[in-house]
Order: structure tokens, then sequence, then C-alpha cells
């Protein structure tokens, strides 16, 4: 019973990480261009000065 | 008419559409070249490599590059070059086209769904270890501390994420109808409170995670929905984006600018060069021509336009270019006419109801009088209002239309992705339902079952001589005839001709060797021809020598027989062209289509729908031109190629790019094929209330049971939906 009243809190504050890094990655347009993302990871690495699009 | 874009009409000014914020300038553009992460990264750095651009992101679901860069530095035209040099064409898309469809919408389902996922997993984590605790040594101040975090996770997140339901169900109640969204959030509203009271009455069974669960299935349904929707309208979107067209306006001072077709005002002068489409309706004021009507009137043979002629817009310029006086939107104009016409027949349609809300008219008040039906039973049997409510809760929480909320919509996600990469666009979201019951098809003819694009009918007539000697002629014009006969030769090295003139409504005339060569009409090579024409021709004479005749025909599709064929052994088929007699009959013939008919006019087309249906008859219209948009709209369901007019693209609820006409075929099969998988997830759905609600209503269900039967039943209908993707693998693997 005692272990309980520590884990639930950190139980549910861990899940509520993940909705945060949902809503977050939802709000930052992640999912915007799905089959796009699926492409990127093909890309070439960016030269070093390259710093405009830096996500690419 | 399919001539390539970047000729027949002059690109949009980029910078009409360029959204500004002092220096910073943004743009979005279409680029339907855009396929894979090559094209992905050789698009951004090309941009981002260009002085004064500060970002450009592809986004390869909608095939668009928004770009932003600094006014100071840099012009919209640049962008726009830069890109041509990567060989990529780019088309200004319009901002205003965006919001057709709310993205809200979709943002909003999705952060609801997080939210009742989040919810879901967590009540869920807690009501297991109350089940197991129950079998166990649980005791009932730990049970009640579950219950009451439950509480505490579950209320917030069915006030927030329950929204859309709820919202949905007061509009319903508001308009004194029934929806599905009545008995979900009924049942949600009332297991919630009924949860509430038990938990504080510290009582054994609370319903917090079938609420929740259930709100996180229905939102999966409703967001693949929107999503469906949103996708195809963006394709939709390009698609106009990628016909826009400019109209060229003439200041008083003689100078010229590109401006977009809805700045047009009665008054304005414009000029139409050849092989562009008119962008308003007027009065030509100075030049010759020919107009192609075909995809306003149906009509095959272009007409001949002087000074003082009344043309409209959506017609091609064949062959001179046309300064043109706009007029104002006359009542009497066929436009305002087709859009009387069509509002009318709108009217006519509105009947239809999506098989869902049929359900649901149902389903909704059998529901409530089962669930008051089992409330009053306790009571007749002698147990208190507590027990009793909660039976009818269960049977509320059973009956829960999850195979309708969820299998509908994955049904539809799977055939309209199916589609879209055959090209077909599903434009109206009960389309695919609608088109599941036609049992007969009218076909219109120009651009419909042909291509619009004349085909030289009698080359093995002609001496090899004359035809290179006609094609390298030809070469020099635009006009459709010409690019016909260039076609024909096949590539083959064409004769030399010197220089070429082409005078515009007549022909060319070319000199070779001291020798007066003619291609044109009848009256160019000045001849009087007793033989009439079916279709298009042109004439060839060399100085003196007797004419050459060279006659065309509308080419059909090139799988336009076999489609036909195949249509026929299950449809009615009837082919309805606004052409001549001749020429329709020709096509009929060729396609085997007994039932045709010929020069019949937008309200003609009307009424033959109208009493093909009152025969009992469920229709497809398929139909390119601006004189169909009526009957697509008057149709029970309708189509139309890419290629069609604007306005009938818009009225038409599938839209099918590529020049086959299987694509019809193949629609048609998709949608009574997912007609097929939604009826065997009502029948699972149906079979598994059977089962589940006598026992509701005997009280034998506990939320460890609603749980179980809940997942088991939404799995299933959405696993049986997902067969249909399976059946378009098959496909794929044999073709």
């Amino acid at each position: 019973m005692d272990a309980l009243i520590l884990l639930i809190p950190i139980a549910l504050a861990l899940g509520l990480l993940g909705l945060a890094g949902f809503l977050w990655s939802l709000k930052s347009g992640q999912y915007d261009d799905l089959d796009g993302a699926a492409e990127r990871i093909l890309f070439d690495d960016e030269p070093a000065d390259d710093t405009k699009n830096g996500d690419a | 008419m399919n001539m390539p874009q970047s000729n027949s009409a002059t690109p949009l000014d980029a910078d009409l559409f360029v959204r500004r914020e002092k220096d910073n300038a943004q743009l979005d553009l279409v680029v339907e070249g855009m396929h894979c992460a090559g094209c992905m990264q050789k698009i951004e750095r090309a941009l981002n490599e260009l002085p004064g651009v500060k970002s450009a992101r592809c986004n390869l679901s909608t095939k668009r590059v928004a770009v932003s860069w600094d006014a100071s530095q840099a012009s919209s035209d640049d962008v726009v070059a830069r890109l041509g040099q990567t060989g990529f064409d780019a088309v200004p898309f319009d901002p205003k086209l965006v919001g057709a469809i709310d993205e809200n919408e979709s943002t909003r389902l999705l952060r609801a769904m997080g939210v009742a996922g989040f919810a879901a997993a967590n009540v869920m984590l807690l009501s297991v270890s109350v089940w197991s605790g129950l079998v166990s040594d649980m005791e009932t101040e730990t049970r009640g501390l579950f219950h009451w975090l439950s509480a505490l996770i579950a209320l917030p997140a069915v006030a927030y994420a329950g929204r859309p339901f709820f919202d949905s169900a007061l509009k319903a109640l508001k308009a004194k109808s029934m929806n599905m969204d009545v008995p979900i959030s009924l049942a949600v509203l009332l297991a919630c409170t009924m949860s509430l009271v038990q938990t504080i009455q510290n009582a054994e069974h609370v319903y917090f995670d079938a609420s929740i669960s259930l709100l996180f299935f229905l939102l999966i349904g409703r967001y693949l929905d929107v999503q469906t929707r949103a996708k195809a309208c963006s394709v939709a979107q390009n698609l106009l984006a990628l016909r826009a067209i400019a109209a060229t306006l003439v200041e008083e001072d003689g100078s010229t600018r590109a401006v977009p077709v809805d700045h047009l005002e009665p008054g304005m002068m414009i000029i139409v060069s050849a092989g562009q489409r008119l962008p308003a309706d007027g009065i030509v004021t100075r030049g010759t021509s020919d107009i192609d009507t075909s995809l306003v009137t149906g009509e095959s043979l272009p007409v001949s336009a002087q000074e003082g002629a009344q043309v409209f817009a959506g017609t091609l310029n064949l062959s001179g270019p046309l300064h043109i006086r706009v007029s104002a939107k006359d009542e009497a104009s066929l436009l305002s006419e087709i859009v009387r016409l069509m509002e009318a027949a709108e009217q006519g349609r509105a009947g239809y109801v999506r098989l869902a809300d049929r359900i649901a008219r149902i389903y909704a008040p059998a529901v409530h009088i089962l669930a008051a039906a089992t409330v009053a039973l306790w009571f007749i049997l002698g147990a208190g209002w507590q027990p009793a409510v909660m039976n009818a809760i269960a049977v509320l929480i059973i009956t829960c239309p999850c195979a309708l909320g969820l299998a509908v919509p994955v049904v539809q996600v799977v055939a309209s992705g199916r589609l879209l990469k055959q090209g077909v666009i599903v434009k109206a979201p009960d389309a695919l339902e609608r088109l599941a019951n036609i049992d007969a098809v009218i076909f219109d003819k120009t651009g419909t079952l042909t291509l619009g694009v004349p085909e030289l009918t009698n080359g093995h007539e002609i001496s090899d001589q004359n035809l290179h000697l006609a094609a390298s002629l030809a070469r020099e014009s635009r006009h459709p005839l010409s690019v016909a006969l260039v076609a024909a030769i096949d590539g083959t090295k064409p004769v030399d001709t010197g220089s070429v003139s082409e005078t515009p409504g007549f022909g060319l005339e070319a000199n070779i060797n001291g020798d007066r060569v003619r291609l044109g009409s009848q009256r160019w090579i000045e001849h009087a021809s007793e033989e009439t024409s079916e279709g298009p021709e042109l004439w060839l004479r060399r100085a003196d020598d007797t004419p050459v005749q060279f006659r065309f025909a509308d080419q059909l599709r090139p799988d336009a027989i076999e489609t036909v064929d195949h249509l026929r052994k299950k449809l009615d088929l009837a082919l309805l062209s606004g052409d001549t007699h001749a020429a329709t009959k020709t096509v009929a013939e060729r396609l085997h289509i007994a039932h045709w008919e010929a020069e019949k006019t937008p309200g003609d087309k009307i009424a033959l729908i109208k009493q093909t249906e009152d025969e009992g008859h469920t229709v497809l219209m398929v139909g390119d031109g601006l004189n169909d948009a009526p009957a697509l709209k008057a149709a029970h369901v309708s189509m139309s190629p890419a290629s069609a007019a604007d306005i009938s693209q818009t009225a038409a609820d599938f839209v099918f790019q590529g020049k086959a006409l299987r694509a019809v075929q193949d629609t048609i099969e998709t949608a009574k094929l997912a007609r097929a998988l939604v009826f065997q997830n009502f029948a699972l759905a149906f079979g598994y209330n059977l089962i589940a609600v006598p026992l509701a209503v005997a009280g034998y269900v506990t939320p460890l049971i609603a749980a179980i039967a809940m997942s088991a039943s939404s799995l299933t209908v959405t696993l049986n939906a997902l067969r249909l993707n399976l059946k378009g693998r098959a496909d794929t693997w044999t073709r």
C-alpha cells in the first residue's frame, strides 16, 4: 500500500509526459507530412555549414 | 485539349499569391513532380542556396513546397525560376483554396484522441488492478482510492475529448433530429455520472474505463474519416492550382499584365493567344481564329470567330490571337443558364441520407427504449433504483455503436486510399456509398469516352509523299489538327519547307521549289468539294494539283472498348452528347452502345437522367464538359476526368486522372466491395449485440465484461475492414 502512494503518481507523471510529448509534436507540425517524414530518413547528410534547414 | 499546360496557359504570376509581412515573403508552390527523398532534397537544397531564402520545406503528402524569403533580396520569380532550373515545374498555390476543408478539425480531433488515449490507458491500468483485486484480497479503501483516481483522470478527459460528440449531438437535438452522437453522448455522460455516484458510495463497479475507451475508439474512427477527406481535398486543390490560368489584361496605355481570372471586370480588354483557354465571356474586338467549344457544348468541330463574335469562357482559342472585351455576366449567358440548372438539380438530390445515419435513425431510439425498458423491468422486479440504472447504463455501453463509428470510416479510408493510388479522387464523403447503388451509367462523349484530341483517320488513303509534306507544314502550327498530322507521321524526317506562314482561321502556306503549297480549310485552298465531312478536315494543295483531303476524328480513350464491354455485363449504358448526330453515332457504334442520343442541351440531359431514374434506375453520370455540369449534379452519383471544365470537376463526386477509362470500372468495383464490407461489419456488430444485450439487461455485464466485449468487437470490425486492402494488394500482384 505504501508503495502505491509513490508508484501511482510516478506512473501518472510518466503518462502525462507522454501526452505532453504527443501534444508538442502535434503542435510543431510533425504530423503534417507523414509521407515526407518516411522519405527524409534517406537524405544524405547535409554539409556542415548548412544550418538553415537544421531539421532536414 | 490535353496540350501541355506549360504551352497552353499563361503561367500565373506567382507574385499574386505571396503573403508578405514587412520584408518577409512567403509562398506555397505546388510541385507535381516531387516523388521521393531525392526530389525533396534537390528542391530544398536548390532553394536554400538562393540568396535571401530563409527556409524551404517540402511536403511530400501534399506535393507542395513552403518557401519564405527576404523580399528585399529575392523575388517570387527568382524562386520559381530556380525550381525550373532544378527541373521541377512549380505552380503557385492560392492560399484562398486552403480552408475548403477545416485543417483545424483534424488537429482538434487528434488532440482529443491523444488525451482520450492517455486517459484510457491509465484508467484501464487502475481498473485492471481493481478487477484482479475483486477476486483476491484488495481492501475496500484501496479500491475506493483507485476509483477516485480513475474519476480524477477520466472526468476531465471525457469533458475534453467528448466535445466533438457532445457538440454534434446537441446540434442534432436542437434541429429535432437524431444522429449516432446522441446515444454515444448519452451513454458516456450517464456512465460517468453514475460511476461518480458509485465512487462516492464506495460501491464495487464503476464504468470510467468503458466511457473513456469508448471515446478513444470512436475518435480514431472520426479522425480517419476527416483525414481521408482532407487528403482528397488537397489533391483536388492541387489539380485546380495546376489548371489555374491568368488573363492577359490590356491597359489603356497598351501595356499588358497578367491578372487572376477573378479580377476581370466587364469592359476590360484582354488578349488570348492561340492555344489558350478563354478566361471570360466577351466580344471579339480584333483578330480571327477558330474556337474549340468542345468543353462547353460537347461539339467536336471548331467554330470560327471574327470581330464582333460572342465567345464564352472555357472555350479554347485554336489558331490566332484574339482581343476580347469582357462582357457583363449576362443573365442570359450560357454559364448563368448552367448555374441555374445546377442549383435546381442540387435541390432535387438533397434527399440522400448516409447509410450510417439511416441506421442511426432506427438504432438510436431502439437503444434508448431498450435502456428505459431495462430500468422499468428491474423496478418491477423490486430492485432499487441504483442497480436498475446501472444495468440500463450497461445496456447503453454495450450497444454503443463502435462498429458504425469505427468500421465504416476504416472501410472508407482503405477504399479511398486504394482509389487515390489509381488516380481517382473521392470528393464527396458519401460518394462511395452512392456509387455502390448504381445500375445504369450515362456517358458524355467528347472528352469522356474520347480524349477530345483529333486523330487522322484516312492516313492509309494518302500517299506518303503528301502526308509528309502536310506534316512538315503542320509542324509550324499549334492547331490541334496540325498536331494530329505531325503525330501521324510518327517522328519520321519531315520535308524541308522553308518558311511557313499561318493565316489564323484559314491555314498554312509555304513556298517549295517555286510552288505555292497550302494546308487548311476548303476556302483556303480555293476548292469547293461536294463531299461533306462528318468530322474535322484539312486540305492540302500543291500549286494547282488535285487537293488532298485529310479527315480526322476524335480519338477514343485507349481502353474505352474493353471497359465499356465489361461494364455492359452488369449495368445499363447510355451515351448522351451535345455533339452532332453523325459524330455521336460513330462513337456509339464503335463502342456498341445501343442507347445513344445526340445534340442534347444541358436541360435535355437532366430530363433524360430524371426519366431514367423515374424508370427505377440509379444513374452514374460520367462527363467532362461545362454542358454536363448540371447533369453531373442531377445524377445519383457522378464522375469526371481531371481534364474536365473546372465547374464540372467541382460538381462531380469522383475525379479520375490519366487517359484510361478503366478508372470508372475500378471505382465502381471498389465501391461495391466497400459496401459489402460495411454490411459484413453491421452483421458482426449486430450479432455481437444479440449476445451481449440480453446479458446486459439481465445484469450480468460487469465493467470487465463490457471492456472485453467492446474491444473485441472494435477489433473484429476493423480487421475485417482492412481486408479491402488485402484485396487491393492481390490485384496489383496479379496485374
